[in-house]
């Protein structure tokens, strides 16, 4: 370890020579921390200070180009409190445009941090301050909306604590920030699936897994082999060029966080991947949801939980035993993992559980589940169209190139516990069982709704909103100033899509009342749908779209604007 | 039975009503055990038909900033935002060819380069006998847009290099993929002297595991008229038949060998049974596929 430590220093001494001995990673985010109050760099206070600067880190012992903040990937945490009025000043020592987006936050529209929608953003050599009040706690990120840094390393967690007694009562805490490297430049992945989007697929069906049954039978593969759908298309970035990090952690290096036996141990899990949904689970311990984006929920004990890019967990364990525990964060498509080490003391490992089976999509995924039903016999249900791209089952969407495939029977899948996790014989959770802790603010019933489409085509790599990449939009989707709107979002692609709206957090329709659970992100399953409902009370403009980076590059993006009504200003054209 | 259970789950769960009624949470000491309780469950609240308002003309950032920086960073944001252009330069076919006294090299190649919906596209294909200039090569430059999630339409010019006639044709084409994965290409060419040739390929890539790929690929000429100069009869002229095993060491580089058998059928076969020229024949291929 100080041998690693050591060279880690003397490679980056260059590049982050003023950061001295502060090292690569955040103290908040070293080996053996015996927890994030403990942090001794941790920015605190209402003045905060980040510069943005190019810099060399080391992974399992290899060393890769980063953007980073502070000298550091992650980011150093942020740890904020309710009720103060903040600055955050951005100190730009990249020689390309950056931004900071404090992901969840409620802040004024000049402060979101995209550039292009809320500011021109943060030329070279120069600074930006931030300047908002912070209205609520919990746990969130940040992380740059600039080209594709949030991949290479520009992101970090935030923290708010609460003005009053934390609803949340622990002995302990730790971050666990999940993330994805590659050695390859993120132009260099969208490039790449551009070319082939299987291309970082390692786990495609084969001859040699239909003999041994490891893939779908012959029956199943013709048919998807007719419709041109890969059911081992999980995930689009995989193992095969990802190392899976828990607080910048590779596997090998392994992260540890440390307890005390019958201790309970607050975990702000916070999934700040660019490409990757996680199965995150402590075999040997259970799983007490507490918190889910930040937003308090009457807490739920599960064995595991799928946490996609952005969200955040925040979860309660109680190790009572004097050993080890491995934290493991599997890849949807289990093709790797992050790893991490619960132990009572420094230099304990954790044995890892055998490595499950990669999952295989099912019709579920195709938005044609029909619990049983034959092929025949959903053709022959009245009216309702089984095809694979039916333009009644979606009248708004144009049926371009884009758009590969509309889902026929798009199901309410927030019962679903996540991609590849049906079927296990333990509790996964799921977004049905989340409950908010205190009442809604806003609980008046919706005066319209409306239907976004999730839609892509896997070969051509293309994803959009509506069928319609972002270049390609030429009005935001307007919000009346405080009118409420069902929203629902339906995944006609074969993809999870974690859907983010900036500036606001959103009900999700559940069934929970006025205690619907509050989200800033929402992963809409692969043929599923999901209903939340929105009070639309920050005016501006807000991007919206989907937090898998390359799908969000690709086009799956767009802008939200909410303005008063009547709108003096939209009396006008609407104009591009 | 469900408003039993409902009224059941109500019953078991005290705090529920509770939590209705604080404005501040309390800590949190439930037992791990403890899970979430289903909660009152108020009907479905009915949702107004309220029509969506209209979209606004302005931008609201620009009542903050510089209305030039925010228009040029809208610029930018738009163009990384599903306007990227990408390229491919691809081999899949880079041979040797080893026959019954004969010995050539054989290649097939494509490079695009532009966005999601308009393509630049240069094709080249032939094949040289060891030590002589290409007896058939030739290159096509076209624009291509995709018609359908899966196939392009491609349009542009056919340029003949090799040893034989130096034609020129009008180039008309789809490429795509088929059901059942097939990649498949179709083409017309109507040469200056108005002749019209066509030609069709197709692939299919069998994984035997991960890294080896078994490739069927079938090719079929045909001709809507003699062209005696080229040996060229009216029909179907030419089908190859290639099966390739190639061992992915990277995606972009993939070693492999195989199998070729060629012929000539028809009136074609007929014009180079006449002209003494060899008809048909097998082949073993060594190659390398690879892009970039």
């Amino acid at each position: 370890m100080t041998i690693r430590r050591r060279d880690l220093l003397r490679h980056g001494a260059g590049a982050v020579g003023a950061l001295g001995a502060a090292g690569l990673l955040p103290f908040w985010a070293s080996s053996f921390a015996h927890g994030v109050q403990a942090a001794p760099d941790t920015l605190t206070g209402t003045d905060i200070l980040l510069r943005a600067e190019h810099g060399s880190w080391a992974i399992d012992g290899r060393h890769g180009h980063a953007t980073m903040l502070n000298g550091t990937v992650p980011g150093p945490l942020i740890r904020l409190r309710e009720g103060d009025d903040v600055r955050l000043t951005i100190d730009n020592r990249l020689d390309e445009d950056t931004s900071v987006h404090w992901h969840g936050l409620l802040v004024p529209p000049e402060f979101d941090g995209v550039p292009g929608v809320s500011f021109p953003g943060i030329r070279p050599g120069e600074r930006f301050t931030y300047r908002f009040p912070l209205i609520q706690s919990g746990t969130y990120w940040y992380h740059s909306h600039s080209g594709l840094q949030e991949q290479i390393g520009l992101f970090g967690p935030l923290i708010i604590d609460p003005k009053g007694p934390d609803p949340i009562a622990s002995d302990r805490e730790h971050v666990i920030l999940l993330s994805d490297w590659s050695f390859l430049h993120p132009h260099r992945l969208l490039m790449k699936l551009k070319q082939q989007s299987g291309y970082f697929n390692r786990q495609k069906q084969t001859l040699a897994g239909l003999a041994s049954g490891r893939d779908q039978p012959a029956k199943d593969r013709l048919d998807w082999g007719r419709m041109r759908m890969d059911p081992t298309d999980i995930s689009d970035v995989t193992g095969s060029t990802y190392t899976f990090l828990v607080n910048g952690h590779g596997p090998a290096d392994t992260w540890t966080g440390l307890f005390r036996p019958g201790e309970r141990v607050r975990l702000r899990i916070i999934n700040a991947a660019a490409m990757t949904v996680f199965n995150v689970r402590l075999p040997g311990l259970k799983v007490t949801v507490v918190a889910a984006d930040g937003q308090p929920v009457r807490p739920v004990t599960v064995d595991e939980l799928q946490i996609a890019n952005a969200e955040t967990y925040d979860v309660i364990v109680t190790p009572d035993e004097d050993k080890a525990y491995a934290l493991v964060a599997e890849a949807v498509d289990r093709s790797g993992i992050a790893r991490a080490t619960l132990a009572p003391r420094a230099g304990m490992v954790a044995p890892l559980p055998p490595r499950r089976r990669r999952p295989l999509a099912t019709m579920r995924d195709m938005g044609m589940d029909m619990g049983g039903m034959s092929m025949k016999e959903m053709g022959d249900m009245g009216g309702m169209s089984m095809a694979m791209r039916d333009q009644r089952n979606a009248p708004s969407v144009p049926l371009n190139p884009g758009v590969q495939t509309i889902a026929p029977m798009p199901a309410d899948r927030t019962g679903d516990p996540g991609q590849g996790l049906i079927g296990l014989d333990h509790k996964v959770l799921a977004y049905q069982d989340l409950v908010a802790l205190v009442p809604n603010p806003d609980a008046r019933a919706p005066s319209r709704s409306m239907e976004i489409h999730l839609t892509g085509n896997m070969e051509r790599y293309m994803w959009a909103f509506d069928g319609k990449a972002f270049s390609a939009v030429t009005a935001p989707i307007p919000f009346r100033e405080n009118e409420r709107v069902r929203v629902t979002l339906v995944n006609d692609t074969m993809m999870t899509h974690p859907i983010h709206l900036h500036g606001h957090f959103f009900e999700l329709v559940t069934g929970k009342g006025d205690h619907a659970p509050r989200k800033h992100t929402v992963a809409v399953l692969p043929g599923g749908k999901v209903t939340f409902d929105l009070t639309a009370n920050a005016v501006g403009d807000w991007a919206f779209h989907c937090h898998m980076l390359l799908h969000m590059h690709a086009g799956m993006f767009q802008v939200v604007g909410v303005r008063p009504d009547p709108a003096p200003e939209s009396a006008g054209e609407a104009s591009a | 039975m469900i408003a039993l259970l409902l009224a059941a789950a109500l019953a078991a769960d005290p705090q529920a009503h509770d939590h209705h009624a604080m404005d501040m949470p309390m800590p949190v000491t439930a037992p791990a055990s403890e899970r979430a309780a289903t909660p009152s469950q108020p009907a479905e609240v009915p949702v107004g038909d309220a029509p969506p308002p209209k979209a606004p003309a302005d931008h609201y950032a620009d009542r903050t900033y510089d209305p030039a920086a925010m228009a040029a960073a809208r610029d930018l944001l738009r163009r990384e935002h599903g306007g990227g252009t990408y390229s491919l330069v691809s081999l899949p076919i880079a041979e040797w060819r080893q026959g019954k006294g004969r010995e050539s090299f054989r290649w097939n190649g494509e490079a695009w380069y532009g966005s999601d919906v308009r393509r630049a596209v240069f094709k080249t294909e032939g094949e040289a006998e060891r030590g002589r200039a290409p007896d058939e090569a030739e290159v096509q430059l076209l624009a291509s847009r995709p018609i359908d999630a899966y196939w392009d339409l491609q349009a542009g010019v056919r340029q003949d290099v090799g040893r034989g006639a130096k034609r020129t044709y009008a180039t008309v084409a789809v490429e795509g993929l088929a059901p059942y994965w097939f990649d498949v290409e179709a083409a017309l060419f109507l040469s200056t002297r108005g002749d019209l040739l066509g030609r069709v390929e197709a692939s299919y890539d069998q994984r035997l595991t991960q890294y080896a790929i078994l490739q069927p690929r079938i090719e079929l000429e045909a001709a809507a008229q003699d062209v005696r100069r080229s040996g060229i009869g009216r029909g179907l002229s030419d089908v190859k038949a290639d099966l390739r095993l190639r061992y992915t060491i990277v995606p972009e580089f993939a070693p492999y060998v195989g199998v070729g058998y060629e012929t000539r059928v028809g009136r074609t076969r007929r014009f180079a049974e006449q002209a003494g020229e060899k008809a048909r024949g097998t082949y073993l291929l060594v190659g390398i596929a690879s892009f970039f």
